[in-house]
């Protein structure tokens, strides 16, 4: 009897031994992961920005191998952006650090904007509280920030939402046939509230320096205050009576670059009523309803950050050459042939091939967009 | 009872011990297998700049000349979200599309094979492509699920000479048969069919039906064809050593990439030159059609050694 009932101590002394070692085990891995990967986090950001503040300075444009950015570095050093994320506390971990991680890094200057002080992320308290009734105080905050702080070190200043997705270097493309002393802002244009339109708060929109100036003079001078909290309705309003206009963001075929929704329902939309009875400009279905080179698309969750950095700065079809080609902004030009290893053997060739398509994107300045189902290019009346 | 104890702690001691040794021998089996698995492994690689740089015009234009592909789209009436999509998206790049379908519908045209069985229906439509395949050498056989770049296919074949018995995609192994899986795509040379179409004679060896109680996967028994005739299936991977054929879509390799690699997501998850994303719903294949020919940053360029122009009569490239 006592040998048996020692045994049976024995072999569940055994089986105790193994899992409670197993799991000691398993939990000194996994904070040792944990920790690894902490270190390499501090390590790549250490790379690539340099905080002073609560602001980010962005110490290396991202650059990839076997690709020619000549162009993209120019407009880098010559179209300064800062960039703006509105966010709160509750979504750092699992939106923000996402926009950190992918298409902040192409900012100049990046601010994230919450009602917290973060001196880690880092993020800017604003003073305010969370919730949508909150966002033009936020708005109107963050730019009195970033005015106060930063406003001889940039050109231009844009706001995103945390759900925002915005490809930088196309929003330098679109910048670029402006100057910062034009009192102009740029974004998804609506048309209801205001005369001249107002942009889409989601899409996200970017201020000149002079209509940042204005924004903040207006609100000194009483000229503008917080008049609701639909924030880009309310901005709109306030850029309206300071004499800021509404600038027209399309690219030269007349398609839209900021977006409201996702890729995915923009190029999936069948004639919604609703959305076009409050666009500015005529509403384009399928592929048409978005450039080659958009700037911002909303609603993008984390995983949707990933995916839209893969699209466009990672995967593309070998040897392409693109139905658009976007003109170059005035004032810039870089010697394709020369200096840079590849491109001359094919441009012998494209002189030898007689191909359809080549004398339909020559006519850059005229391009229009190819007629989608029997509806018509682009509209006759262009506001701007 | 004081036996007992001390039997109990015994018993965990050694339990734990047991643990730790279990573990320490776990974590040495598993690296001289996977260097056997290396070695046996055949990889096909895109050509790399130098390569390319040297040849001359007249030669990149027979090249290009040469990659031009077949395409072998099978579908079927109760995928037709899937079939309308694939015909309205990347299959505009194939030098010939031709969709096979089990049977016929009336919504899309399609070459009517007839055929319920999947192994039959597979043979059906290969003898078909190798019997219309005009001057074309280089096929490639999709699934209503699959999204295809068939540039980054060329790029990938562009040095290989289709004489040569080819069979590429994602290879993967079940026992003794490395096989290309089927919904990443699969790659034969005119070669490898002009054998396959050999084989498919020998009932011996390739029967059409099969009579056991079980079946292979079809694309286990067209590896099975291959092997006999002296083709054996190669992966496809960027110098990296990313495969280019994926099965799974891209939107889950993300996921995944997010939880493996959370400081470098995108480089860790997804080759730059991808061929194949397998499971691909008719939304994601549009995004992926936008996202390839369309988007892109202003002001990068890549000066490739090849340029391949959009097809006529598209307007969502």
């Amino acid at each position: 009897m006592k040998s048996l009932r020692s045994r049976m101590s024995f072999y569940a002394g055994f089986v105790v031994g193994i899992l409670t070692l197993k799991l000691w085990f398993d939990r000194q891995v996994s904070t040792l992961a944990r920790d690894q990967d902490y270190q390499q986090e501090l390590e790549e950001e250490k790379k690539m920005w340099k905080k002073e503040g609560s602001a980010l300075y962005n110490l290396k444009h991202p650059h990839h191998i076997g690709e020619d950015k000549r162009m993209a570095d120019e407009l880098y050093k010559k179209v300064r952006i800062l960039c703006w994320v509105m966010t709160g506390p509750k979504n750092l971990k699992t939106k923000t650090r996402h926009v950190k991680y992918t298409w902040s890094r192409h900012c100049n200057i990046l601010v994230f904007m919450s009602s917290v002080d973060d001196p880690d992320f880092p993020t800017v308290g604003l003073g305010t509280k969370e919730g949508r009734d909150q966002l033009y105080w936020k708005t109107i905050r963050a730019y009195h920030y970033v005015y106060e702080h930063h406003a001889d070190e940039a050109d231009w200043f844009l706001k995103a939402d945390d759900d925002t997705y915005v490809i930088v270097d196309n929003l330098r493309w679109v910048l670029a046939n402006h100057t910062p002393d034009e009192p102009v802002y740029f974004g998804r244009r609506f048309k209801l509230f205001t005369k001249q339109g107002y942009m889409s708060g989601g899409a996200g929109y970017v201020l000149s320096k002079e209509a940042l100036r204005r924004f903040v003079e207006g609100f000194k001078s009483k000229q503008c205050t917080h008049t609701s909290s639909i924030e880009d309705a309310a901005m709109g309003q306030c850029m309206e009576k300071v004499g800021v206009l509404a600038g027209d963001s399309r690219d030269s075929s007349h398609r839209e670059t900021f977006h409201p929704f996702l890729l995915e329902q923009h190029l999936t939309f069948k004639s919604y009523k609703s959305f076009e009875s409050y666009c500015y400009y005529p509403v384009l279905e399928g592929p048409n309803c978005c450039s080659d080179i958009s700037v911002s698309f909303h609603y993008v969750d984390a995983v949707g950050m990933y995916l839209m950095e893969y699209y466009t700065y990672h995967l593309r079809a070998f040897g392409y050459r693109h139905r658009y080609q976007p003109p170059t902004p005035p004032g810039y030009s870089i010697n394709k042939s020369e200096s840079w290893d590849a491109g001359k053997k094919d441009k012998k060739l494209e002189q030898k091939l007689i191909h359809p398509d080549l004398s339909r994107t020559d006519k850059r300045q005229s391009e229009d967009p190819p007629p989608v189902d029997g509806k018509d290019g682009p509209p006759a009346a262009e506001g701007k | 009872m004081l036996s007992d104890g001390c039997s109990f702690m015994k018993g965990m001691l050694l339990g734990g011990v047991f643990c730790l040794v279990l573990s320490l021998l776990g974590s040495f089996n598993f690296s001289p297998e996977s260097s056997t698995e290396d070695h046996h492994h055949h990889h096909v690689y895109a050509p790399t700049k130098d390569e390319l740089k040297h040849l001359s015009d007249s030669r990149v234009e027979e090249l290009k000349n040469q990659v031009r592909v077949y395409c072998i789209i099978m579908v079927q009436p109760k995928t037709l979200v899937y079939w309308a999509t694939v015909l309205d998206t990347w299959s505009k790049h194939c030098d010939n599309a031709v969709f096979y379908t089990s049977e016929s519908s009336k919504a899309l045209e399609a070459v009517d094979l007839n055929e319920k069985d999947d192994w039959a229906r597979l043979r059906k439509a290969l003898i078909h492509a190798y019997e219309n395949a005009g001057d074309l050498r280089w096929f490639f056989v999709a699934q209503p699920t699959t999204f295809a770049i068939i540039e980054n296919l060329k790029y990938l074949i562009l040095a290989k000479d289709p004489n040569e018995p080819f069979y590429l995609g994602n290879a993967v192994k079940s026992g003794e048969l490395e096989y290309v899986e089927y919904s990443s795509g699969i790659v034969l040379s005119y070669e490898a069919l002009k054998r396959l179409m050999t084989m498919f004679k020998d009932e011996s060896q390739c029967p059409e039906r099969t009579h056991t109680l079980w079946t292979m996967g079809e694309d286990k028994q067209l590896a099975l064809c291959l092997k006999y005739a002296g083709v054996f299936a190669e992966n496809g991977e960027d110098r990296h050593g990313k495969g280019l054929f994926n099965k799974q879509n891209v939107v889950s390799m993300v996921k995944q990439s997010m939880q493996d690699n959370p400081t470098d997501v995108v480089e860790g998850c997804c080759p730059d030159m991808a061929v194949t994303y397998g499971e691909m719903s008719p939304n994601q294949m549009h995004v992926m059609m936008f996202g390839v020919y369309r988007l892109r940053p202003y002001g990068h360029d890549f000066h490739d050694w090849i340029t391949f122009y959009p097809p006529k009569d598209s307007d969502n490239d």
